[in-house]
This record gives C-alpha cells, sequence and structure tokens, in this order.
C-alpha cells in the first residue's frame, strides 16, 4: 500500500513541479546525450577508420614497414620508398593463387589531392567498409588516356562536375609550381562518397599517369618533348613500374603462405601486408586520441551526475514543509524516502529515454553531414553493452543521490518534532 | 501491533481515556533546560485548551503526544496505548491510525487537490479508510461541505484556496476516519477573529460528532471558554 502510495505522490509531485523539472530534465538528457555521444563516436571513428580497406588480402609494395606501406597506399599519407617492376606485378597476375588485382602508382597530385593511376579493377574490386563497392555518383568510370575519375570530396571541393578538364601537377603538396599543363585530363566520372580517403583522391589510368610524364624525365617539363592527346593514342604507355598493389586471393586461407613468399622474394624486394592488421597496428598508435576521448566521457559522467545530486538536492530543500506535513499525518521516514528515490530515479529515466531519443535523430540527421564534410561512416545501430552500462548508471546514481535526503529524513526523524521543518 | 496492546489495557480504566501523561519531561539536549509538563487526563470526546506563552515547551508537549519525540522521562497514553513503549515505526502507525493534525500554517500538500489532501490519512491508515462512510471520498465530500469549502473548490489546487480556506482542508483532513485525539497547534492564529470563531466552532461540533477529542494549543485566552478543560503551561523548570 506504501508503495502505491509513494508512486502516486511522485507522480502528483513530478507533474506539480513540471516546469522546473523540465529544465532540470532537458539539462540532464543534454548530459547523457554527450555522454553516450562520444562514447558512440568513440567506436564509430574507430569503426570508420579500421573498415577503411576490406576484402583485400594482401597489399603488396616495395619493401618497407607495413605502417609504411599502408600509410602511402590506402591512406595517401607519406611517401612510397620505391617502386614495383612492371614484369613483377606481371607475374602476380599470372600467379594461379590470385584472384584479383589492383595497381597503384602514385607520386602526382591534384590541389593537395594524389592522383592515383589504377585500372579497372579499382573500380570493381575494392571494398571499403563492411564489403562495399565503389559506385559512380556521376559520369563513368575513365577509358581513355587522358580521362580523369574523382573522388567524391574533391569535386565536392572544387566544384567540379563531369565534363570539366583539369590539370594535374607534378608530385605532392597543396601548391605545386611544375604542372601538366600540356597534358590536360577531363573528368568523366564523380565517385559516391565513402567515408574513407578514396574521397580525397582522383583516378587516372596507368597510361595516362605514363603520358602526362613523357618528356619529365628531369623532372621538368623539356617543351617540346611532352605528348599531345593526339600523340598519345598512338604511343604504348605501357608503364616501367607501378608504386603498389591490393591483391585479393582466391583462398584466403593460403594468405600467410603467399604473404611469406612474396616477403621472402629475391628477384626483387617486395613487402606484402595484411590491412587488417595493419589497420590495428596503426589505430594502436593512435589510442592517445582514444584515450583523450574516453578520459573526456569520464569528465562528462562525472559532471553529469554532479549537476543531477545538485539539482535534486536543491529540489528537495523546498519540500521540508511537505515533508513535515506527510510525517506528522504518519508517513514513516520510509516512505518519505521512496517518495524522494521514486521521482528520482523517474526523472533520470525519462532522460534517457529523451537521451536515446535525441542521439537517435542527431545521427540520423548529422550522418550525411558527416560523411560529405569529415569522411566520416556513421549509421545508427543497437547500443553495446558498455554503452548500456553508461546508460544504466544514470538512474543508479539518480537513486544514490536520492538515498542522502532519504537518509537525512531518516536521520532527523529522532529530533523533528511535531510539524517542524527541516534545515535545508 | 499498536492495535493488540490497545485491547489488552482497554479494560484497566475505566473510563476510555483519549489521552493520559505522567511525569512528562523532555531535553532537547544534553546541556539545554529539561522542559516538565504537568500530568495531563482527557476523557475519550472531551476537549482540552492548552495555553502557554511562546517557549513554554506547546510545540514540544505536542511533539510527545503525538509520537514524533519520545520523553527524556515520564508515559504518554494515548488511547490507553503506551507511546513510548512502541517502536518508531509503530509510533508512526499509530500516529496515522488514531491522530489528526492541525498546524498554524503550511497544512497541506501543495500538489495534492483539496479533496485528495483530505482523504491522504485514509491512504496511509486501513483503520481510518474503513471508518469511513463507504468511501473515504464521500466522506470527504461531506466534511467538505460542512466546513463550507465551496464545491468548486474541491478539485483545485490547495496553493490557490485563502488561508482559512486551507485551515478548515486540514481540520477535515484531521477528522476524516474518525481519529481518536486532534492535535490542533495554533490553527487559527493566522485567521482574522471571524474566520477564527467559526473556524473553532466546525472543529468542535464535527469532532464531537465523531467522539474525537481536540487538544487545542493556543496563546489566545479568548478561546479558552469553549473548553471543558484547560492547562496552563508554566514554561522551561530547571
Amino acid at each position: 500500500m506504501s508503495t502505491r502510495l509513494a508512486l502516486s505522490l511522485a507522480g502528483a509531485s513530478l507533474w506539480h513541479r513540471r516546469r522546473v523539472l523540465a529544465l532540470v530534465c532537458l539539462t540532464l538528457t543534454l548530459s547523457v546525450t554527450l555522454l553516450l555521444g562520444i562514447q558512440y563516436l568513440r567506436t564509430e571513428v574507430k569503426e570508420s577508420f579500421t573498415s577503411t580497406v576490406s576484402d583485400t588480402d594482401l597489399i603488396i609494395g616495395a619493401r618497407s614497414g607495413q605502417l609504411n606501406l599502408l600509410l602511402y597506399t590506402v591512406f595517401h599519407l607519406g611517401d612510397p620508398t620505391n617502386n614495383i617492376r612492371w614484369s613483377t606485378f606481371q607475374k602476380l597476375e599470372a600467379d594461379e593463387r590470385i584472384d584479383w588485382l589492383i595497381p597503384i602508382s602514385l607520386g602526382d597530385s591534384y590541389r593537395g589531392s594524389r592522383v592515383i593511376g589504377t585500372n579497372d579493377n579499382f573500380l570493381e574490386r575494392f571494398q571499403y567498409g563492411r564489403g562495399q563497392s565503389l559506385q559512380l555518383a556521376q559520369g563513368r568510370w575513365f577509358d581513355s588516356v587522358f580521362d580523369v575519375v574523382l573522388g567524391a570530396n574533391v569535386a565536392n571541393k572544387f566544384d567540379h562536375g563531369v565534363g570539366d578538364s583539369i590539370v594535374l601537377s607534378h608530385g605532392g603538396g597543396r601548391t605545386s609550381f611544375s604542372n601538366h599543363y600540356d597534358t590536360p585530363f577531363h573528368v568523366t566520372g564523380i565517385l559516391e562518397s565513402t567515408g574513407t580517403p578514396v574521397d580525397q583522391a582522383v583516378y587516372i589510368s596507368l597510361a595516362g599517369m605514363e603520358a602526362m610524364h613523357v618528356g619529365w624525365e628531369s623532372g621538368v617539363a623539356i617543351p617540346g618533348r611532352t605528348l599531345t592527346p593526339e600523340e598519345a593514342e598512338q604511343r604504348d604507355l605501357t608503364p616501367s613500374a607501378i608504386t603498389a598493389a591490393f591483391a585479393g586471393l582466391k583462398r584466403k586461407i593460403l594468405t600467410f603462405q603467399v604473404q611469406r613468399e612474396f616477403n621472402e622474394n629475391t628477384s626483387e624486394p617486395l613487402s606484402a601486408i595484411l590491412p587488417g592488421v595493419a589497420l590495428s597496428e596503426l589505430w594502436r598508435l593512435m589510442r592517445q586520441f582514444e584515450r583523450a576521448l574516453i578520459g573526456i566521457t569520464g569528465f562528462v559522467v562525472v559532471i553529469s551526475l554532479l549537476g543531477l545530486a545538485a539539482v535534486l538536492l536543491t529540489l528537495q530543500a523546498q519540500r521540508s514543509h511537505e515533508i513535515a506535513v506527510l510525517r506528522a499525518i504518519g508517513a514513516s521516514p520510509g516512505l518519505v524516502g521512496l517518495l524522494y528515490v521514486i521521482e528520482a530515479v523517474t526523472l533520470a529515466l525519462v532522460a534517457c529515454a529523451l537521451a536515446l531519443l535525441l542521439g537517435a535523430v542527431a545521427v540520423t540527421a548529422l550522418a550525411p553531414w558527416l560523411q560529405a564534410s569529415y569522411g566520416l561512416q556513421i549509421q545508427i545501430r543497437p547500443l553495446s553493452g558498455v554503452e548500456w552500462g553508461l546508460l544504466g548508471s544514470v538512474p543508479v546514481a539518480a537513486m544514490l543521490v536520492a538515498l542522502i535526503p532519504a537518509i537525512r529524513t531518516w536521520w532527523q526523524s529522532r529530533s523533528l518534532g511535531l510539524g517542524e521543518v527541516a534545515e535545508p | 501491533m499498536a492495535s493488540t496492546t490497545e485491547l489488552s489495557e482497554l479494560n484497566e480504566q475505566q473510563p476510555i481515556r483519549a489521552l493520559a501523561t505522567a511525569d512528562l519531561s523532555y531535553q532537547w539536549g544534553t546541556g539545554q533546560p529539561t522542559l516538565t509538563f504537568p500530568d495531563l487526563s482527557l476523557p475519550l470526546g472531551q476537549h482540552l485548551f492548552l495555553r502557554g506563552a511562546s517557549g513554554s515547551g506547546k510545540s514540544t508537549l505536542l511533539s510527545l503526544l503525538s509520537g514524533m519525540l519520545t520523553p527524556k522521562a515520564g508515559t504518554v497514553r494515548i488511547l490507553d496505548s503506551h507511546l513510548n513503549r512502541l517502536g518508531a515505526g509503530q509510533r508512526d502507525r499509530f500516529r496515522a491510525n488514531h491522530i489528526g493534525v492541525i498546524f498554524q500554517q503550511f497544512n497541506l500538500v501543495p500538489y495534492l487537490t483539496a479533496e485528495a489532501n483530505v482523504t491522504l490519512p485514509c491512504r496511509l491508515s486501513a483503520q481510518r479508510r474503513d471508518a469511513t462512510d463507504p468511501e473515504p471520498i464521500h466522506e470527504a465530500h461531506r466534511l467538505l461541505t460542512a466546513l463550507t469549502i465551496p464545491q468548486s473548490c474541491w478539485h483545485r489546487k490547495v496553493t490557490q484556496l485563502s488561508i482559512g480556506q486551507q485551515q478548515r482542508i486540514a481540520a477535515a483532513r484531521a477528522l476524516i476516519g474518525g481519529p481518536s485525539l486532534i492535535l490542533a497547534d495554533e490553527p487559527t492564529s493566522a485567521l482574522d477573529s471571524d474566520n477564527r470563531d467559526r473556524f473553532l466552532d466546525l472543529l468542535l461540533t464535527l469532532a464531537e460528532a465523531r467522539n474525537t477529542s481536540v487538544v487545542f494549543v493556543s496563546h489566545d485566552r479568548a478561546l479558552a471558554q469553549h473548553f471543558d478543560h484547560q492547562v496552563e503551561l508554566e514554561g522551561a523548570a530547571s
């Protein structure tokens, strides 16, 4: 009976104070949203990071450390140490165990974005995220020498569309003084946004890469020796070397065997890496970042709970008359305590529910913008165990906070006379 | 349980006393003066006027009578139940079952309607709920009508009502379910003289109809004439 009475009194009391409680609830909701949001973002960033490349079994490049190879092939950071001979690539293509290969040739840039020389396999075979393939948002994949396909961010940033003509620069860097003016490229397609470094690059054929460097053997263009588009069509533009290759194996079980074989290759020093392993090693390097986020999450939790405690205690301090009345008509300190606990926990539960709702709305609303602006791919997913734990800690903390005035009521019941009001 | 104690001692004394104290004293803390109180005895259904200057221990005495505080020495019997032999939880239950209270002000739970405030004791005490006929809500309506609270106010928040109305609603709450004893701590001091006399009149009439004793504390001598018994508190003794 007293539980039912406490529930009904708590309900009436919460409703009576709904205006001030709405503000309290809003504060608490925002704190919980922030708490969950940071935790969510942390795991999603990690997920997004580790799913930059998927389904590729091996990345093969000139001999170097696995992080270096991963950085310049997948993240377009840093420079390749050396190239792979075209003949070696052809040998790889002939290898029975290899299902597919994507050659990659690096070295040039377009206004700060990497130029990647590759072939049709890039569009067909490259996968990211949870096994998603690349899609063209507009136009078509390149098929002649001076065609270029733009990553989503590059097209967006420089406002390029299909049909535009662009001039690539020699070497990396945002502002380059040596541009391939003689061999402008023609935009034939724009890739769908992926939320990975794929969006930040432009794609040309290996032949195109070769063609624009004819006459550049000394590092600068020698007038009269560069190619015109017409001349390019006539020439054999088979490259002499590429930078690296992504490989998919027919039988995944052979991955380690093939990797070891390439690493021990004697005809040319090669390195073959497992992208998944290299990515998690790279993420370990970024642990500081993750730790910082965990630290922030912790602070948010503590501050939210302190805020909750302050608000609940302030509210209870204004209720001393009401408590005196309830005690005088025979309500036990236990009933009064129950009233405090029910109110605080209800408030916390409402805030948690609102925070979940707000979070879901925010993720849904912001996902396209985050993807477009920061290349961050996040999506609605069920909460993890840790996140349920964080969420559950809020009503538990509210209950503990409510125990403070509850215990005080019990303590004061020994010395508080009839109708006497407790000191706040 | 409180009820068994009551029954076992019921036959020993005649007539039934609403209230009897003996050698009662209280000390608020070590080093504080000890308050001693005159022995009180009140037959059930009769009323007592307690007068005393401020600081004479009126409120302390009411706290002892209601079981909110336990005396340093002496005994409190309400309806021949020894309050000081009961535990804290039992005293709370006893108060819910047998005692109604009216304060000087802030009598009501602000977030409940007038009607809900009146029926509140019946939700805390099954005994008082069973004493209503047929349901608490009906007796609440009868009491509110008798105490001249307009029907339009019954479902309003009590904070929207006048002080006089709030005090009469508190009286209705104290009376509902026919408790043996009503402790009234200066309930008329916030009222003007017209309201004061009307309030006292209604309270005592309705209490008599229910065979409920009223212990009325006030510093106002003019009210003493309405009561069968009067006691003057002298204040703190060493």
